[in-house]
């Protein structure tokens, strides 16, 4: 402890200009984090790799199950994970209706979900799928890399993951999607 | 109208603080004396101007209108009133006009009141603050006006952050607003004392009050913060070690260090760089804090409005204020002595340890909450979470709290540990005990897991050891300022044991139950009765309807909800907690599962409220020697002007 001594110390001149040296670190280092302002989302580690092996039963009577081998036929698709208790998910079925009127295959996931209720929320708003899989466990969903509803991820042809859009789809995201859509089908 | 007013008062008040800024700096030069006389009525006035803005911003989202646009944004007429006015600051601009409405007001009361300093060293307390509001006037003329005008108006607001509509958060941002001023002030003194070369216990002694009402301030508002998230996010914890209650931590830290030092300095003048140092590292920690969480710089589950061009605004001012103080610091601190000497094993020598403990702890919290910057600049993303935080935290603060027990009882300038050894028997015995206790009902679970039992050990000595600077007292005649260190002592003791047995014995259970059914949570049983639908005024809200009996005695209703918000759509968990003298139930309702079965989130949580209830304690201690201070201060102002009246009269 400097304090300990004889008469009326100084402070050391070296020790003075310490916090201002200190303070001019965390300014460098937070005008490197402003200039550089990467994307913070948790990606999927499962982006440019091919889906799991998967069999989904239907999850409403009038359209078919999901299953892997649906999703590597040469076509891109949209892969949406959505379920019918999830509120946001409504909000983002006008999107989906889009893209779909757009000539864009989409094909879905119920997670946790009854039939009736699926049926019942697809007739309430509206109902883009070709193809829909009850994934009662999350089973899928976590072997894709989703954590939860709603996610959506472009497929492309030979049924790897190209992109994954979390949370719920905006209409100011579409040109996004339709980007990842166009690079999937090159 | 209100808004022009409000606007015109605000440029006004700018135009004064510059006013205050020039005429203190020429005053201090010699060459300006007539403008001496200026400085304290400006002051005065730019306060009262800042107030009328303010005001003007309050009628406005009082009465919702739609026609400013800050209103329209922030605010929605459904809303009841308290939240109406509350949304006045809810927002960023709102809440920069709080900021510097306080700080005027502070300023103005500087410059009324005080009357000990060298007139020179108050002149140049008073440029400093104007300088820093300055600044912040800039920011909200520039890029942030709350009074700008909507053309055409809104139909209706765009609501309120559903979050953040709850009584205890309306009056969150201020209590930690009025801290972060009240630092900006001592602030301002040091710079003062600093430009002037009075470090000194005159300086100590009228900064000292200011400290200890930021401290006061900061510390209800992390506990209300603490509160907040506990039962609002609904996860269950207290702390999370989020950027965002890391900015409210370590202002605090850094304000306890120089709460101390400024004791120390006022009553022993001793300390004199390390309390000048500490006044700038207070307030830069509180400007710091503010950047991190408004410019989104690093990611948060707190729902703040995020603006990388805002942060970029405080980040010059930042630089211009810490940047500038700490040069000023550099280039005159070596002209000033230390003050006077003192042993190491003494009072100030134990206070002197625990002000580097703190400040340790605060490096090491603003080292983990920036390490996921300084990752990134080499391409890797991490979280620092506990892991982190709390053993290498631990680290520091045991040696801190061991020191605590000791530091009150020691004299002042030079003691010995021989002479205070028979008083501190009690405490140690009392850990001896909670030694045996805890390892009698433990099983080992490594360091991590050994922290919360050494924790109740410390909680335990520090309880008794924080009383015994009261034995042998005439407790009638101790002065305030010695309950109220004794009273904070022992609220640190009584939220660590809340903390430690929380973290050591709390129970929690994830079930996905039926109606009928009944799960135990430690030592409770709980009964799914029911799940209603409850509309409220601008949500509506599914409840789970659960009866709980503790140890099979009398029964209770516990109802957790799951809001939705519709302006704008948002889910909240709405946890319902019930509380016991020994700890809490806390039951969330999760999602419906496909077979009619709901998930029910429910925890036993010993002793959980003694977190908060030792942060009410502590920040009650420093309300009472607040009270004794300023008693003190004012008894002495008025017996020296009953001595000066005498020699007036005399000189007649």
């Amino acid at each position: 402890m400097s304090t300990q001594g004889e008469g009326r110390q100084k402070i050391s001149p070296m020790a003075v200009w310490l916090p201002l040296f200190l303070f001019g670190v965390f300014f460098a280092l937070v005008i490197y984090g402003l200039a550089s302002p990467a994307s913070r989302d948790v990606e999927s580690a499962m982006i440019g790799k091919p889906l799991p092996e998967f069999a989904l039963r239907p999850a409403i009577a009038d359209r078919p199950g999901l299953s892997s081998s649906d999703l590597s036929i040469g076509e891109p698709r949209l892969l949406n994970i959505f379920a019918s208790w999830c509120i946001p998910c409504a909000i983002e079925a006008p999107q989906l209706e889009t893209l779909n009127a757009q000539g864009i295959e989409v094909v879905g996931i119920a997670i946790r979900d009854r039939p009736d209720d699926v049926a019942a929320f697809l007739a309430r708003n509206g109902n883009p799928f070709s193809r829909i899989g009850a994934d009662d466990v999350s089973a899928v969903q976590l072997g894709i890399g989703s954590s939860g509803v709603p996610e959506t991820f472009v497929i492309d042809g030979n049924g790897i993951i190209l992109y994954q859009h979390i949370g719920v789809i905006r209409r100011e995201d579409l040109p996004l999607i339709m980007d990842k859509l166009a690079e999937a089908a090159r | 109208m209100i808004a022009e007013i409000g606007l015109a008062a605000l440029w006004l008040a700018a135009a004064l603080a510059a006013l205050q800024l020039i005429a203190g700096s020429l005053s201090l030069t010699g060459k300006a004396e007539s403008l001496t006389g200026t400085v304290r009525p400006v002051a005065i006035v730019q306060g009262a101007l800042a107030l009328l803005a303010f005001a003007a911003l309050i009628a406005l989202f009082a009465r919702t209108d739609l026609s400013v646009k800050l209103v329209a944004m922030n605010s929605h007429s459904a809303k009841p009133l308290i939240f109406k006015i509350a949304a006045a600051w809810g927002n960023h601009e709102g809440s920069m006009l709080l900021w510097v409405t306080v700080m005027g007001l502070a300023g103005a009361f500087v410059a009324q009141f005080e009357r000990r300093l060298p007139e020179k060293t108050m002149l140049a307390t008073l440029a400093g603050q104007a300088f820093v509001s300055l600044g912040f006037y800039a920011f909200l003329l520039i890029s942030s006006n709350p009074f700008e005008r909507l053309n055409p108006p809104a139909g209706e607001g765009n609501g309120l952050n559903p979050l953040l509509q709850d009584i205890g958060l309306a009056f969150h941002p201020p209590t930690l607003y009025l801290g972060y001023v009240g630092l900006s002030v001592a602030f301002s003194f040091a710079i003062g004392a600093l430009l002037t070369r009075q470090v000194g216990p005159a300086f100590a002694k009228a900064m000292r009050p200011w400290v200890l009402g930021a401290w006061i301030f900061l510390t209800l508002g992390i506990t209300a913060g603490s509160y907040w998230a506990y039962y609002e996010l609904g996860w269950g914890g207290w702390w999370f070690w989020d950027p965002v209650e890391n900015a409210s931590l370590m202002p605090w830290l850094a304000a306890t260090a120089l709460l101390h030092s400024v004791s120390v300095l006022a009553s022993r003048d001793a300390l004199r760089i390390w309390t000048v140092m500490l006044g700038v590292v207070a307030f830069s920690m509180s400007m710091v804090g503010t950047f991190l969480v408004r410019s989104g710089i690093l990611t948060s589950v707190h729902a703040f409005a995020v603006d990388p061009e805002r942060g970029s605004f405080i980040l010059v001012l930042l630089a211009i204020y810490i940047g500038g103080a700490l040069t000023l610091f550099g280039l005159r601190a070596a002209t000033v002595s230390e003050g006077k000497q003192f042993a190491l094993v003494s009072r100030e020598g134990a206070l002197v340890f625990n002000n580097v403990m703190l400040t340790a702890i605060l490096g090491i919290v603003l080292f983990g909450t920036l390490y996921p910057l300084v990752t990134e600049v080499f391409d890797t993303k991490v979280s620092v979470g506990p892991p982190y935080f709390n053993p290498v935290g631990a680290v520091f603060f045991v040696p801190m709290v061991l020191i605590l027990m000791v530091g009150p009882l020691l004299r002042w300038r030079k003691d010995s540990f021989a002479r205070i050894a028979k008083v501190l028997i009690l405490p140690v015995i009392l850990m001896l005990g909670a030694v045996a206790v805890v390892l009698g009902i433990a099983e080992y679970r490594g360091i991590d897991g050994a922290l919360p039992f050494v924790g109740i050990v410390l909680a335990a000595g520090l309880a008794i050891a924080s009383l015994l600077p009261l034995r042998e007292r005439n407790l009638l005649r101790t002065p305030l300022t010695t309950w109220g260190m004794v009273l904070a002592h022992l609220g640190v003791a009584v939220a660590l044991f809340g903390m430690a047995v929380e973290s050591a014995y709390k129970v929690e259970k994830l079930v996905a139950a039926r109606v009928g059914e009944t799960t135990s949570v430690g030592p409770w049983k709980v009964e799914l009765r029911g799940i209603e639908p409850v509309p409220g005024p601008n949500w509506t809200a599914i409840e789970a309807d659960l009866l709980a009996s503790y140890k099979g005695g009398a029964t209770s209703a516990v109802k957790p909800q799951s809001r939705s918000f519709w302006t704008p759509p948002q889910m909240t968990t709405e946890s319902a907690l019930l509380t016991r003298w020994n700890g809490q139930l806390y039951a969330v309702i999760g999602d419906e599962a496909q077979d009619g079965r709901w998930q029910l989130r429910l925890w036993w949580k010993p002793f959980v409220t003694l977190i908060w209830f030792g942060g009410i304690m502590i920040a009650l201690g420093g309300l009472l020697s607040l009270i004794g201070r300023v008693a003190a201060d004012i008894r002495r102002g008025v017996a020296r002007g009953r001595i000066a009246d005498r020699h007036e009269s005399r000189a007649q």
